[in-house]
């Protein structure tokens, strides 16, 4: 006997209930959009109104209009604050200071994520949970013993750290390496171990393994915390203040905070064209990055 | 080409003994299936012959030469991994040369070899394409690609089967039979699955808990197995155990399965067991081919019973019928024109020519 | 006779010194190069953190120009100083508050996120990170900017409203809530991030179980969500409490402790006292107040990281 198809003509049409779920689902949309767009709002409302302030001219801003929107828009604190040496000289020793940091951290990091996350040794998985921890010690508790050993070091050795750019070189590095070697284990951990033993069957030395197979593979996790270690730099703000005191040592938020702010005379317009000058760096990163930028830090959330 | 040794061969994690002790010799082409369950030992020494694992004891020699202390690169072998390890920012031309731009070949050289090997897994086409952008035989194939162009002394797979679907495991198995025709390659195959072992190898060895339990062909391993355990695990359906005892009756051997079934043995069998105990607990094996239906014309030493089904299972080419004895669960293969059917008592016959005969202690096979 | 009985120990012995000698060039090669890729590492850590760390609780023993010891003195004299009760109690109360804050929107607006189609999500994850992106320091410029006591741009728009001009750093309970409002602002993004993603990893077979189960949205929830977010949301609320706890620019740029020190932290206090004032010794003690609650946060975490390996 042939089997024939039965249609059930007692159970509730289909159509009922898509329409229920998804005028709810409709719903929930509309409510989502709505509470992100107010969170949106929240987020963004700092940042324009840095901009919309650093097209005002001080006229403009003492004159107390809206200040919500700029009635004469003039670029003036941009091209102060561009052609003020002083400024330059910030910018240019932030970006001395976080490209060498960015290398030497990858230089520190790299290799050991590499050790810790793929060569099983003594101690590994200690350490490995000791570079965590190490970011739990918070630079609010070390800047006043650092300081006292920079300027013993400077006594004994002559060797001024004190008020000098160069000695951020070596402290930047302790906030940027534990956090970097940190997304970097998890991220090579994730590749599997066969690419290695593959490659090593296919004749590679353990340096063309690194080289030619790993790094390629390894490239998103990489650069993620390269953009992270940058970011990091550029916005250090206490232990500069400590460290370097003469102007033409100060790196960006310092030199922003502690010089534009002369006295009780706000001068708001460049103050805030400083400001977004100074996050501008991270902002376009992060603008043509940011899928690196999330995957960094994600990279822990989900494997751990 | 080369054959491979392995002597004593022992690996040890802290106090777990993986591998307690193996002897093995593959001969120059042949192809070798090391098969058993999960955590048998297979792999660890399949890695060990490779190279990415320590020997704790015991030589391992790859064409004569003692290979113990040799890194996997200068060991001169290839391997193919269970989920492919396949380069993700190379293309397929890319990934099956890497080996050979690694040790400056000439490009022509390389260039020919990889064509060679494309044509061979017919994956031509896909030279150019990188791994994401394959389906998992395509990647396998790649896989194979790789270890061929280096033409190395001995080819490894560590169960490249295990992560494609039924039907294209099929269809690799024969792929990878035809290559090993084609390049005669002595190869070293590790799986869980027995059909591949049975299928793809020259000769199969069945490892339990970190020994051989037994070498041979796949005809060897299915007709005469040496142990319980290699009884067992050859053949789908597995063979069936149950428990039995010898006994006198009027002068001929007979065996006993339940207090009302207890068959004549056949004579050449009787002979052989004519010196084992009459009280030794012994289990009787029987593959389900040799439990059928009882015929009107019946052969010697095919003994007939009457038992009730519990499930059966129409297969298309045989029915699978199902019943218990002695709180063992049989299974049977009877012709599909039978009336079998669950719950009803059916007349079944057991080929006693084809027996085996195991002590239940020791599990060895007399 | 002697020839037999010596063969089988030299084949051992020449087994044994081949063992050995693998056993070195094994150890060579890999322990080794691995702990040389380290080493800079340990080295860093070492050097710059660790040793600085002892190394204040030394500089917490000695008196104002660091010649003489003199033991618990510097921790006696700011027990009975008010101002350090107020810098522990505020120090506290912000670390809590904020990071409660941070963790609650951040888990909203990501579960928010996650339900817009997957096309959107990256447009409006891009826009509510921002906070996080800016360097602190500049944000917390805007905000000041913001709460600017005579040009507000918040006062100027609540004007609208009637609502008279609120002193947000002048009045020390306004100067506690800008504080933590900023923190809120940029932290929350963090968490909003971690939790996106976590919510990305629990299956949706899970909640299509517990729907048919009859579970209402907020079972899902309670029942589903939490329970497989559990190890994130531990490890980022402890990481944050750590974070927020020795939080520094905000306070600084903002209120600069004041007023009348209402929004002094440890981190700002010990600037005040050790840089400013020039007692690097009572400065020391002050930070290193935060010492013990570090030390019970990161405990809890490696309890946690612990358990998350042993279920992994």
């Amino acid at each position: 006997m042939a089997s024939t198809v039965v249609i059930d003509k007692a159970a509730p049409t289909r159509s009922v209930k898509y329409g229920s779920m998804s005028r709810d689902r409709a719903w929930a949309l509309r409510w989502s959009y709505f509470f992100l767009t107010l969170f949106a709002i929240f987020s963004l409302v700092p940042p324009i109104y840095m901009l919309i302030t650093s097209l005002k001219s001080s006229a403009e801003i003492s004159a107390a209009t809206n200040p919500w929107w700029v009635f004469h828009p003039t670029l003036s604190n941009y091209a102060e604050l561009l052609s003020s040496n002083q400024f330059l000289r910030f910018f240019w020793n932030s970006a001395i200071v976080s490209i060498i940091v960015v290398t030497i951290t990858m230089l520190i990091s790299v290799p050991a994520a590499f050790a810790l996350s793929r060569m099983r040794f003594w101690g590994s998985a200690t350490l490995a949970t000791g570079v965590f921890l190490t970011y739990l010690i918070p630079d609010t508790l070390l800047f006043l013993p650092l300081f006292k050993m920079f300027a013993t070091f400077g006594d004994w050795t002559g060797i001024q750290l004190i008020n000098r750019w160069y000695v951020l070189l070596i402290v930047y590095p302790t906030l940027t390496v534990p956090f970097c070697t940190w997304i970097m284990i998890g991220y090579f951990a994730s590749i599997p171990k066969e690419l290695d033993e593959a490659a090593i069957i296919d004749g590679a030395s353990w340096f063309q393994t690194l080289t030619r197979i790993f790094i390629p593979v390894a490239l998103p996790g990489i650069i993620a915390a390269t953009i992270f270690a940058f970011t990091v730099s550029w916005a250090q703000f206490l232990y500069p203040l400590v460290f370097t005191t003469s102007v033409d040592q100060l790196v960006m938020p310092v030199g922003i905070v502690t010089s534009l702010i002369k006295g009780d005379v706000f001068a708001w317009g460049q103050i805030m064209t400083g400001a977004l000058l100074g996050a501008a760096p991270p902002l376009i990163i992060y603008a043509f990055l940011m899928d690196y930028y999330i995957a960094g830090l994600t990279a822990g959330a989900t494997k751990g | 080409m080369a054959d491979v040794t392995l002597r004593k061969v022992v690996k040890r994690y802290d106090d777990v003994e993986a591998v307690r002790g193996i002897d093995l010799d593959i001969a120059d082409h042949e192809f070798v299936v090391l098969v058993g369950p999960s955590g048998c030992g297979k792999s660890t020494t399949l890695r060990m012959i490779a190279g990415l694992e320590d020997i704790t004891d015991g030589d391992i020699m790859i064409g004569g030469d003692v290979v113990n202390d040799v890194p996997p690169k200068d060991r001169d072998i290839a391997m193919v991994f269970q989920n492919y390890a396949l380069y993700p920012h190379m293309t397929v031309a890319e990934n099956m040369s890497f080996g050979l731009r690694l040790k400056h070949f000439p490009k022509a050289e390389i260039k020919s070899r990889v064509d060679e090997a494309a044509r061979m897994l017919d994956i031509a086409e896909l030279v150019d394409r990188k791994p994401k952008q394959l389906s998992g035989g395509q990647r396998q194939r790649v896989a194979m690609g790789r270890a061929i162009v280096r033409h190395p002394k001995v080819f490894l797979f560590d169960e490249p089967l295990s992560n494609l679907d039924a039907k294209l495991r099929v269809q690799m198995r024969i792929e990878i039979k035809k290559v090993h025709q084609k390049v005669r390659t002595t190869t070293v195959y590790v799986t869980h699955d027995q059909v591949e072992a049975m299928t793809l190898a020259d000769r199969v060895v069945v490892m339990n808990h970190g020994r051989i339990e037994q070498i041979g062909t796949p005809n060897d391993l299915y007709h005469k197995p040496a142990t319980r355990f290699v009884a067992g695990f050859i053949g789908s359906p597995a063979m069936n155990f149950v428990p039995c005892r010898l006994e006198d009756v009027s002068g001929k051997l007979h065996i006993r399965l339940t207090d009302r079934i207890s068959f004549p043995l056949p004579p050449a069998r009787a002979a052989r067991y004519q010196s084992v105990g009459r009280d030794e607990k012994l289990l009787l094996g029987l593959r389900p081919e040799h439990i059928t239906e009882a015929s009107a014309h019946p052969e010697p030493g095919v003994e007939e019973f009457e038992t009730v089904l519990d499930v059966i299972e129409p297969m298309g080419m045989e029915t699978l019928v199902y019943f218990t004895l002695e709180g063992a669960q049989i299974c049977g293969k009877v012709n599909p024109n039978v009336n079998a059917q669950a719950g009803k008592p059916l007349r079944l016959a057991v080929d006693l020519n084809n027996m085996h005969l195991l002590n239940e202690a020791t599990g060895a096979v007399i | 006779m002697v020839d037999v009985t010596f063969q089988p120990n030299r084949v051992a012995a020449a087994r044994t010194v081949r063992k050995r000698a693998s056993l070195k060039t094994a150890l060579k090669r890999k322990s080794t190069a691995a702990f040389l890729m380290t080493l800079p590492l340990i080295l860093l850590i070492l050097v710059l953190v660790i040793y600085p760390a002892f190394y204040s609780l030394h500089l917490a023993t000695l008196n104002k120009s660091m010649q003489r010891f003199i033991g618990l003195g510097n921790f006696q004299f700011l027990f009975k100083r008010d101002t350090f009760w107020l810098v522990v109690e505020q120090s506290c109360i912000f670390a809590i508050t904020a990071v409660i804050f941070k963790a609650l929107i951040g888990f909203v607006v990501a579960h928010f996120v996650h339900n817009i189609p997957a096309k959107g999500q990256r447009k409006w994850r891009g826009m509510l990170l921002v906070p996080w992106v800016i360097p602190p320091a500049m944000s917390t410029l805007a905000w000041l900017w913001l709460f600017d006591p005579s040009y507000s741009a918040f006062n100027y728009t609540l004007s609208f409203f009637n609502i008279g001009p609120i002193p947000w750093t002048g009045d020390a309970y306004w100067a506690r809530f800008s504080v933590i409002l900023v923190n809120i602002w940029f932290g929350a993004p963090f968490f909003m991030i971690m939790y996106l993603a976590s919510l990305k990893s629990v299956p949706d077979q899970l909640y299509e179980a517990a729907a048919i189960d009859g579970a209402n949205w907020w079972q899902r929830i309670w029942y589903v969500t939490l329970p497989m977010m559990r190890n994130i949301i531990a490890i980022t609320t402890l990481f944050s409490l750590i974070v927020t706890f020795a939080n520094f620019d905000i306070v600084r740029i903002l209120t600069a402790g004041g007023p009348i020190d209402h929004t002094h932290i440890f981190a700002t206090w010990a600037v005040r006292i050790g840089i400013e004032g020039g007692d690097i010794p009572l400065g020391a003690s002050v930070s290193l107040f935060m010492l013990p609650i570090l030390a019970i946060a990161a405990t809890f975490i490696l309890r946690d990281i612990n358990k998350r390996g042993n279920e992994a």
